[in-house]
């Protein structure tokens, strides 16, 4: 884990660079969480104190967003679109498939800490559904064969 | 040699990245320019190369093909032709997306030799009232899905007096089925810019943030630079062109959060707040962003205004039927074989773009039910499919265009499982803030469970927290998801009998 003198710092930083901006709460959560990998429960008090704000309206909004997370993720992020277009081309199935190849469910880290699975609902892939997105890279037509060759680069 | 090769993300996504490596390797004298996509989906990557007759389509590719290219073109195992003289192409009106494809997006010298800048030359020469009526005379009205009239909101804004006004690009384009505004802004962000500096003026607002969903990677990323490039132009900065007022803008990034698609979320999002929606009044455009007078409109709204200044505002206007004007980049989505977008005047019937122009399904299978509008759009059967591509005529058969996405299903779909999807998106996405959507979403999924069970004594409890939905939700997530669900159960009402008639 980040020590807290390490975290202070960096926060203090980010708060810096943000300085003036309006509205700034959430670019600064999307740059400590660029600079982390997660937002960490130190942080919070630091963004407070710099934004006159409460640390229980921070952890409000940051807890009110699928993309911020308390703890970081595994060494890769695997999602998996789960909406309506990817749906009608057979995104349950290879869901399904992903849930039993990486043997977790929705949110979960396998247990060497490689691979994080979540869902996403739609990456604007809809007319070559179903869509992955493998850490920050997109991929269309994904099927289950596909899907292994994924998984097998990942591990 | 040049060759275009879209950097969109569906190309990308489809192994565009892959196809310019290659293409690279083998030739590095070779000019590569990664454009915005011709939306033809079904063939990307889709490579152009420059010819003396014109561009030359081949999709889609393969790294196999790469080699190909650079022999006898004609001979091309993925040779397509002349991309402007591809039947997609060719029956489209092109406005909003003219130049999608067809720039470089990222250059500005390409965005003005294809009429860029044009009509944000004519609205520096129009007082701030002309600017508003132009807008209201073409009949535009919101593409993100409500359709109210683009000018109305503007005229509210440029009326009111402030110390600051925003401009807001509401493009959290979250709908399924749509990527018009990803496309949009992947492939002519500069269309965007120059429809936001154009509300500006006309609205005497000095700043403008797009708010764009964090899944959008590459459309971010052109924004960005786009932006950069058009303050450093001066078309952004202390002066418009160096004749105008002040204008500039910023990209905001979203987190996931569907309800920031809604612009009282939107604008609680941007500041920095929770994504819980505002009732209204006030409206947005009298107290919106930090107080003060703000036009939010979507990303296909804002940069349809550019060649309504060019071209003024009859030319709009004449496309279209009834009260929808202009015309509507339609999504086609989901299970179909030619999926894509494609640019048309309001309309066609459901049928004609289904059928004919997606091409049925992809899977060969026959069509059981287009979603049209997203996951708060309704279901429609077959029999509905004489239904005229417009607002009123959607609204009419208890449906709605929203964002022109339009999801197609074959007959292996089951509407039963759809319409629990409807309810457990609505609960993992509401903001919480109404009760009917926050806790109706739950109970809609497990009333739907009950039914899946065979309880029949759930089906009149379905419909009844549907009507408590619709008519107890300050916005469209709780008030609007009742439309697949009710679409559903009434058009296909074998798919809520199964079971029930099995345990009889």
């Amino acid at each position: 884990m980040l020590d807290s003198v390490e975290v202070t710092s960096r926060v203090g930083e980010i708060l810096n660079d943000h300085k003036g901006m309006e509205g700034s709460l959430l670019p600064i959560l999307h740059a400590i969480q660029a600079e982390f990998g997660y937002v960490p429960q130190a942080a919070l008090p630091i963004i407070a104190q710099d934004l006159n704000l409460s640390k229980a309206e921070v952890h409000g909004v940051m807890s009110f967003y699928h993309d911020f997370r308390e703890n970081p993720a595994g060494q890769h992020v695997l999602k998996l679109c789960r909406a309506e277009a990817c749906k009608s081309m057979g995104a349950d199935r290879v869901a399904d498939h992903a849930q039993r190849a990486l043997g977790i469910e929705w949110h979960e880290t396998t247990k060497d800490g490689k691979v994080t699975l979540e869902p996403i609902f739609c990456l604007g892939l809809c007319a070559c559904a179903p869509a992955a997105m493998v850490d920050g890279k997109i991929i269309g037509r994904v099927d289950e064969a596909k899907l292994d060759s994924i998984i097998g680069g990942l591990k | 040699m040049k060759i275009y090769l879209p950097l969109d993300s569906a190309a990308v996504a489809l192994g565009a990245d892959e196809i310019a490596g290659a293409i690279r390797a083998q030739r590095p004298d070779v000019t590569i320019i990664r454009n915005g996509s011709r939306g033809m989906v079904w063939l990307e990557p889709l490579v152009e190369v420059e010819t003396p007759a014109g561009r030359m389509a081949f999709g889609p590719m393969t790294l196999e093909d790469v080699p190909a290219l650079f022999g006898d073109l004609a001979q091309h195992p993925k040779y397509l032709g002349l991309t402007e003289e591809l039947p997609w192409m060719k029956a489209q009106t092109r406005l909003t997306f003219a130049r999608v494809g067809v720039i470089d997006p990222l250059s500005l010298a390409s965005y003005r030799a294809h009429g860029g800048l044009s009509g944000l030359e004519r609205a520096l020469g129009m007082s701030q009232p002309d600017m508003v009526a132009e807008v209201t005379n073409s009949g535009l009205r919101g593409r993100g899905g409500a359709g109210f009239p683009t000018g109305i909101k503007w005229k509210t804004v440029s009326e009111t007096k402030a110390d600051r006004k925003y401009i807001v690009c509401n493009a959290d384009e979250g709908d399924s089925a749509t990527f018009a505004d990803r496309m949009l802004m992947e492939g002519d962000p500069f269309t965007l810019i120059e429809g936001m500096v154009i509300a500006g003026l006309a609205c005497g607002a000095t700043k403008g943030f797009v708010y764009i969903r964090s899944e959008y990677p590459i459309a971010i990323e052109v924004m960005q630079k786009a932006v950069i490039i058009a303050r450093a132009e001066g078309i952004l900065g202390a002066s418009v062109l160096g004749r105008g007022p002040a204008f500039d803008m910023e990209i905001r990034v979203g987190a996931g959060a569907y309800v920031c698609g809604e612009e009282t979320s939107l604008l609680n999002s941007l500041e920095g707040k929770r994504g819980i929606v505002r009732a209204k009044p006030p409206l947005p455009a009298l107290q919106g962003f930090m107080g003060r007078p703000t036009v939010v409109n979507n990303v296909i709204s804002l940069a349809s205004v550019p060649v309504i200044f060019e071209k003024g505002a009859d030319h709009y206007k004449n496309f279209g039927l009834g009260r929808s004007r202009g015309t509507i980049p339609l999504q086609i989505a989901g299970n179909v074989k030619y999926g894509g977008l494609y640019e048309i005047a309001f309309g066609l019937t459901l049928g004609e773009i289904v059928d004919k122009i997606g091409g049925g399904t992809a899977s060969g299978r026959p069509v059981k039910a287009v979603q049209v509008g997203g996951p708060l759009g309704a279901y429609f059967p077959r029999s509905l499919f004489d239904t005229p591509f417009g607002y009123e005529e959607f609204a009419g058969k208890d449906g709605l265009i929203g964002h022109a996405g339009l999801t197609i299903f074959d007959d292996t779909a089951d509407m039963l499982d759809m319409a629990r999807f409807a309810m457990e998106f609505c609960a993992i996405e509401s903001c919480g803030k109404c009760t009917p959507c926050r806790i109706g979403a739950v109970r809609g999924v497990e009333t739907i469970d009950r039914i899946k069970r065979g309880d029949a004594a759930a089906m009149p409890i379905l419909a009844d927290l549907c009507n408590t939905m619709k008519s107890g939700s300050l916005c469209a997530l709780g008030g609007f998801t009742p439309y697949p669900v009710m679409s559903a159960v009434t058009h296909f009402p074998d798919d809520f009998q199964t079971q029930k008639e099995a345990a009889e």
